[in-house]
Parts: structure tokens; sequence; C-alpha cells
């Protein structure tokens, strides 16, 4: 393939970096599942090898509590006006994964999530999972606001543990499509860049001095 | 692994290069031009910006979000393979002393993701012994290097402005791209400190150049950390010399060898290179007329240290014991903050070029200061693209400050939560100091008699402190940055606690990844290894063309200062050789 086209190609998401793809075979519906996994960023053999073996290791959470996961990430980022929900944006999965990729999180994060339900077999003698959105919503309460809660020391965990999840469940959401929407990041992309927009100087009274506007590369704003 | 033997590749070129960055790509580049043939051995793996390519990729694109791995601890997106530590590569410190060593492996080595922060040294920056009475002089001045400065703006681009400062010398510099918002406001903030604030000086193409045709210009995506593979609007050792330099057909690159030694004759000149195949694990010669050291100036050391022989007993080109010695990194602090004057920012893209698009280069007197040399600044902040880690901390954040008017509880979930990530996003600010240690003979690293790698090559151990000069130069920092934060209304979030007790939060040696000094040039064969065209005093067809030549590294990020000289030694080799000299 012309390389010019195959990094256009690239460029658009279309085509996987070729050399990953290079000599697995795709035909065999038998040997389907065995298929290479592909990476949409260079990867070196070091990582393909890192990257595989990720990807083969077992799931970490159980079923329950991954269904905790995603209540709970639910719970802090939920569908609203503009953007959609932590599930829709598929942060469970990015938990699930980020938790192989970075063990140290394992613990803090299965601790927690048994301390959680621990915390709601006393309360509400059901686990977070099963107790009502209401009471769910009241041990959340509990441990969602760091300082607040430094005056009952029995709850320290669960702050740390519901902390540590609202980071999780942050940087998840935001580096989807759906969160760098919601954000409005808008670059990553071709552009022409000419300087703060003038209603933007305006509202934070600052401008351009003579020497800049004269010295910096500008661009034609109506082309 | 079969019966062990050495083979010789068949081929005897004229210049045999050991690493490929800055320095080796350079070098391999005027060479091949010049008709030369010439081989490069790369420690690391093979790589082609055109095909192994991070640029312009999504946050999803990386199933970690960009977070780092052992494997690119720069983050997931990042264009340069090594570490802080590799696999069956160890180093060791003598105990009490710090070195951070960053090993890039791969084609092209640390240009492909750096800063691209393209700093001449100043007339003062090259005599600094006669200026304050430490360190040395170097051999050269900037009178010597200015023709290949010149030369190099101009070969492969660099923007910036001509501001007639004494020690920041002007050069051919393309439009620099106008300031961000934030950057406008640390303008206004610095000025109220008397710190100088100007254009940043960044080998980045704002448009194009007219010495090749195979660049295009940028384009404002600001990943110049993913090297420029859409448009080689950056410069990367790969995009710009190395590609370039195998079109002329006369340069060969053996990835994945692991240098062992410089092979000497009987008249102790070097006649080739013995390295390792990482992928076989066999043993390899590679012979060469001359042969030229680009390895990183730690790398370059041990491989003279580890070069012994009959004409040459305490380390190739070692007879005046200074291998290894005066090895020296920039210092380095940083302090950051929030600018509430931006809370709830109205978003647009203002990715711009990769990196800061102002500075400040050293705008005061040491004579008036407690502490010998210098420090630029650089700049940082923004509405930048979110990766892992984006929103970490919000509890920090939304109880101090009113949301959209209304005082919050700090934490919380909900769309309540929602609301204020999209607050405080881009309100983000910072800057970091590179500063100028003194070299000196007692910071050192040398082959520890007890180590070697899996190859089997003794390894370096460290010994290396900064020294009281350096721990004052990063007080003055901490207090400059705190006090430039405060006068534009932003608050320190980070950075702004560190004291004496910890050194100022000063990097330790070698975090900055300016490695320089190991193999130094100078004109009396007794207090230095090079001459003063990168040529070993000790063996005429060796050279040494990385940032263990430096004499001193001023407060210059010394990747410009590396280009030129070994511009300036390829040509004086290539004159050399025309005379028969070599």
């Amino acid at each position: 393939m012309d390389r010019r086209k195959s990094l256009k190609l690239i460029a658009t998401g279309t085509l996987a970096v070729p050399a990953v793809i290079a000599g697995c075979k795709t035909d065999d519906k038998k040997t389907a599942a065995a298929v290479e996994p592909t990476f949409n960023l260079d990867r070196n053999p070091d990582e393909l090898k890192y990257e595989k073996e990720l990807l083969a290791k077992e799931k970490f959470f159980t079923d329950h509590e991954m269904a905790t996961i995603t209540l709970l990430a639910d719970i802090i980022i939920p569908k609203d006006e503009i953007s959609g929900s932590a599930s829709e944006a598929k942060v469970p999965e990015f938990i699930e994964f980020i938790v192989k990729d970075m063990p140290s999180n394992q613990v803090p994060m299965r601790g927690g999530l048994r301390w959680l339900d621990m915390q709601c077999l006393k309360r509400y003698e059901k686990t977070f999972k099963d107790c009502s959105s209401q009471q769910q919503l009241e041990l959340v309460d509990l441990i969602a606001y760091p300082e607040k809660a430094k005056k009952s020391k029995e709850l320290t965990q669960g702050v740390a543990f519901f902390t540590l999840m609202r980071n999780l469940t942050a940087t998840g959401f935001y580096t989807s499509a759906i969160g760098v929407k919601d954000i409005g990041y808008a670059g990553n992309q071709p552009t022409q860049w000419n300087g703060v927009p003038d209603d933007v100087l305006k509202q934070y009274n600052v401008a351009y001095t003579e020497k800049e506007l004269k010295e910096c590369v500008s661009f034609d704003k109506s082309s | 692994m079969g019966e062990l033997q050495v083979k010789k590749q068949p081929k005897k070129y004229d210049v045999v290069i050991v690493g490929s960055g800055a320095g080796g790509g350079m070098a391999a580049y005027i060479l091949a031009n010049a008709g030369l043939k010439v081989c490069i051995i790369e420690a690391g793996y093979s790589y082609d910006p055109q095909k192994n390519i991070t640029q312009l990729k999504n946050p999803w694109d990386s199933p970690r979000r960009g977070a780092s791995t052992k494997i690119r601890p720069f983050g997931d997106f990042d264009a340069c393979y090594g570490g802080w530590n590799l696999d069956g590569e160890p180093f060791t410190k003598a105990q009490g002393t710090d070195w951070d060593w960053w090993r890039a492996r791969m084609l092209g080595g640390r240009t492909n993701h750096w800063g691209r922060i393209s700093l001449r040294f100043g007339p003062k920056d090259f005599k600094r012994r006669s200026i304050d009475g430490l360190g040395d002089d170097w051999p050269i001045g900037y009178e010597d290097v200015k023709p290949y400065y010149d030369k190099i703006d101009q070969l492969i681009g660099v923007f910036g402005t001509n501001e007639g400062l004494e020690n920041d010398p002007d050069g051919y510099f393309l439009p620099p791209p106008k300031p961000r918002l934030h950057e406008l406001m640390l303008k206004k903030g610095a000025a109220l400190t008397g710190v100088n604030v100007i254009p940043s000086r960044l080998s980045i193409l704002t448009q194009t150049i007219k010495s090749t045709t195979e660049r295009g210009a940028c384009f404002f995506c600001g990943q110049c950390n993913r090297n420029c593979s859409m448009a080689k609007a950056d410069f990367s050792s790969t995009n710009v010399l190395i590609y370039p330099a195998k079109k002329t057909g006369n340069l060969d690159i053996i990835p994945n060898a692991m240098a062992r030694e410089v092979l000497t004759d009987k008249e102790g000149l070097a006649t080739g290179v013995s390295y390792i195949n990482k992928e076989d694990m066999m043993e390899y010669q590679v012979m060469g007329r001359t042969v030229i050291l680009a390895a990183s100036a730690c790398e370059s050391a041990r491989l003279l240290l580890n070069s012994k022989s009959d004409r040459h007993p305490n380390g190739l080109a070692n007879n005046s014991n200074v291998a290894g010695k005066y090895l020296h990194d920039s210092t380095g602090t940083d302090v950051g903050g929030v600018m509430p004057d931006l809370f709830g920012r109205k978003v647009y893209n203002e990715d711009g070029v990769g990196g800061a698009h102002i500075y400040s280069p050293w705008w005061l007197d040491n004579k008036k200061l407690d502490f010998p040399r210098g420090y630029h600044i650089e700049y940082f902040g923004g509405m930048t693209q979110p990766g892992y880690g984006f929103g970490g901390g919000i509890e920090g954040l939304n109880g101090k400050y009113a949301v959209n008017g209304k005082t919050k509880e700090a934490g919380g979930y909900g769309k309540s939560l929602k609301e204020d990530y999209r607050f405080f996003y881009g309100a983000s600010v910072g800057m970091s100091g590179r500063g100028e240690a003194i070299p000196r003979e007692d910071n050192y690293c040398e082959i520890d008699p007890n180590v070697v790698d899996k190859y089997g090559i003794p390894v370096l151990r460290f010994n290396v402190k900064w020294s009281e000069y350096e721990i004052k130069q990063a007080k003055h920092m901490k207090e400059t940055f705190k006090e430039i934060l405060h006068n534009m209304g932003a608050v320190v979030t980070w950075g702004g606690n560190d004291d004496e007790k910890n050194d100022y939060g000063i990097s330790k040696p070698g975090q900055i990844i300016h490695e320089g000094g190991t193999v130094r040039m100078g004109n009396d064969p007794k207090r230095s290894v090079l001459n003063k065209w990168s040529q070993a005093h000790d063996c005429k067809n060796l050279f040494c063309v990385d940032g263990g030549q430096f004499v001193s590294q001023a407060d210059k990020n010394i990747t410009w200062t590396i280009l030129a000289l070994s511009m300036r030694a390829s040509e004086y080799i290539v004159d050399e050789m025309k005379k028969q000299n070599l």
C-alpha cells in the first residue's frame, strides 16, 4: 500500500498499525478466539508481550464486585443533560483493566468493596448491590465527603475507598469519547493556532502586544 | 546458545557510529551525505515514525488512557522506548549518592520525544571559569560554534525571536506561535517579579523551510512528545537525519546491537566496535576507519572504560583518567497551582505546539546572588488532552472554591460532581526551572568491579551529589515561582512546601535527563579526554559527539549544542580524511 494512503487510514483509525496485524490469520473461524490482539497505537515488541499477557489474564473482579463497581461508577458519574453515564462510557471495564495493569490498586479496590458490603450488611442486612437506591445513597453520603466524614472515625477507610473509586471513575469517564466531548476538549486534530479568541482576550482584559502581533505566526481568519 | 564465536561483518566502513540520537544522527547525516560509508549500531529497537505511530490518537486508544508503564515511563503515547530501569541492564550507585539514569533504547534515542527546546549557548556559557572561577572554560568559544548553530537553525528549523540578548544569542528563527491565555497571565505575573518572558525557542516548523521538501508545517496538536509522524514538523533524529541519510545509500543501521567495546590495533588506533546482537545473543564485530561514540554521555564513558588494551590499559583514550568524571545534569524544581480566574472558562482548542509558547531565559546577575549559575523557566498549564489521572483530587478543589456561585462540600458525586469537573478544567498552571550545575571531578561514573549486565558487560557505578550551589539555586527557583504564581492570582497546589529539609525539592541528579561531561573536551590532554574537535587526545580516529564532550552545559537544554558540535566534528572528519590524516 502507498505509504501516504496507509498513513491517512491510520490517522482516521480505519486501519490498525500494520506491524501488529501482520501475519495473523483472521479468515479461519476456528482460530478466531486466538486471533492476535491489535492495538491502535505503536507497540514495541516488549509492549506487545506485556499487553498480551495482560489480556490473557483472568478477570480480576467477581461478578458481584463488578456489579457493585458499576453501581458506584454510575452514582459518581450519572447521565445528565450534557452526557451519558460512567457505565455507558465503559468505566467499569476500564477499572477492571487498570487494576491488572497497576496491581497496587487491587487490594484497595477489593478490600474497599468488601468494606462497603459489610457496612451495608450491618445497617441494612443486605450487600450494597442489593440495597435500595435510597439506602445506597445514604451509605455513599457517609463516605463521599472527606471533610464532613472526618468527624466519625469509623468511616475513614470508606472515605479512602470512595476517593479512589471517584478518581478512577473520573479518569475512565473523561478519557472516553463521551467524557472528552463532555469536558469540551477541542484539540487532537489538525488546526491553525491563531492565538486566544478575541472574545476571550476581552473577557480577561488581556491583549497581545504590538511585538507579538508582528512577530508571531498568524493565519488568515477568513480562510 | 551453541558454541560462542565472534562474527565479523564483512563490510568495512569509513565510519562506525555507536548510537543514533542527536549526536549520532547528525554525524550519520553529514558523513553519509559526504559520500562516506557509515554504519550505525543502536542498542534499541528499530523505529520508523512513519509506521510506529501514537500521534493524533485519542485517550481511549490506550487501554490505560495514556498512563505510564515500565516500558513507556513518560506515558503510553510517548514516542520514546526506554526507561529508568531496564531489564537485564543494571547499574549501581555509591552509598549516599544519587543518579537516576534514563536510557533510551530505540533508533533516534530520546530525540523522538524530547521537549524540542533548542537554545544556543551564549558567549559566557563557554567561559564560566573566567567569570566565576568555578569549573573550567571550554577550549572553544561561541564564535567557534556559531556557524554551526546558524547551519542547524536553517537545516532543521527552530522558531523563536531575535531579542538581542547578550548570552541568549539571536539565530535564524521561524515565527513563534502566539501565547496561550494562561501564558499571557504568566507573562504579567512574571513581569511584576522582574522576570523577562520571551517566545520559546523550539525546533518545530511553524512554517515549511527551504532546506527540505520532505517536511510539512506544524498543525498544532501539541503532541511533539509523540514525535510528528504526520508532518515531520518537529525535530527528531529519525525523521530529520537518519531516514534522510539512509536515502544516500551510504548508511547501514544495525538495531538491537549493544556495544561491548571499541576495538583497537597494536598502535592503539580504533578499528571498529564489538557488539552483542540482542536478538540472537551472538557476538559481532563491525570494522571502520573511524569510530564515533554517540551512545549518551554515560554509555560512551562506559564504553571507553570497558575498552582496555595494552596500549590503553586504563580504558580507551583515558590516559588522563578523566573518562567518567565531571558528570552533571541540569538542576530542576517545579511549582504548580490553579488559576481561579480561569475556573469556568470558555473551552476551545489551545493545543498549540508541543510545549510552552513562552519561556524565561536567565535574567539575573549571579555576582549579586549566593549561587554561581543561572536557570531558565519553562511554563505549562491550560486545556490539555484528558489522560490518565484526569479529575484526580477534585475533593481538594470543589470544597474550597464556589462552583458557578455555589459553595459545596468537598468531594461528592453525581450531576453536581460532573459540573465541578467541567468548572475546574483548564485552570491549572505551573512552571519548572532548569539550571546549570557546576561540573566537578568528584561527581563521576566508573566501572563497578563486581557487576555485569546480562550481556556480560561491566556496568556503571555512579557517584554524584549536588553541592550547596545547586541547592541554593533550587531555593531561588522555588521563591521565584511562588511569587510569580501569587502575582498572577494563582493558588499554589503542589511543590510549594519544599524547604531546606528536602533541599527545596531539587530533582535528583540525572532526573532532568541532560547528562553531560563524562568525556569532556579540553586543550590539556592531562585534564580532558577529547580535543576541541571532539577527537580523543590519545586515539586520533576516535570521536565522541554526544553530551559526554560538554565541559559545562549552561542552563540551556543541550540538544542544540550536541547537534552543532556533532556537525562540526563530522565536517572535521571529512576534512581530515581528505587530507589523509584519518
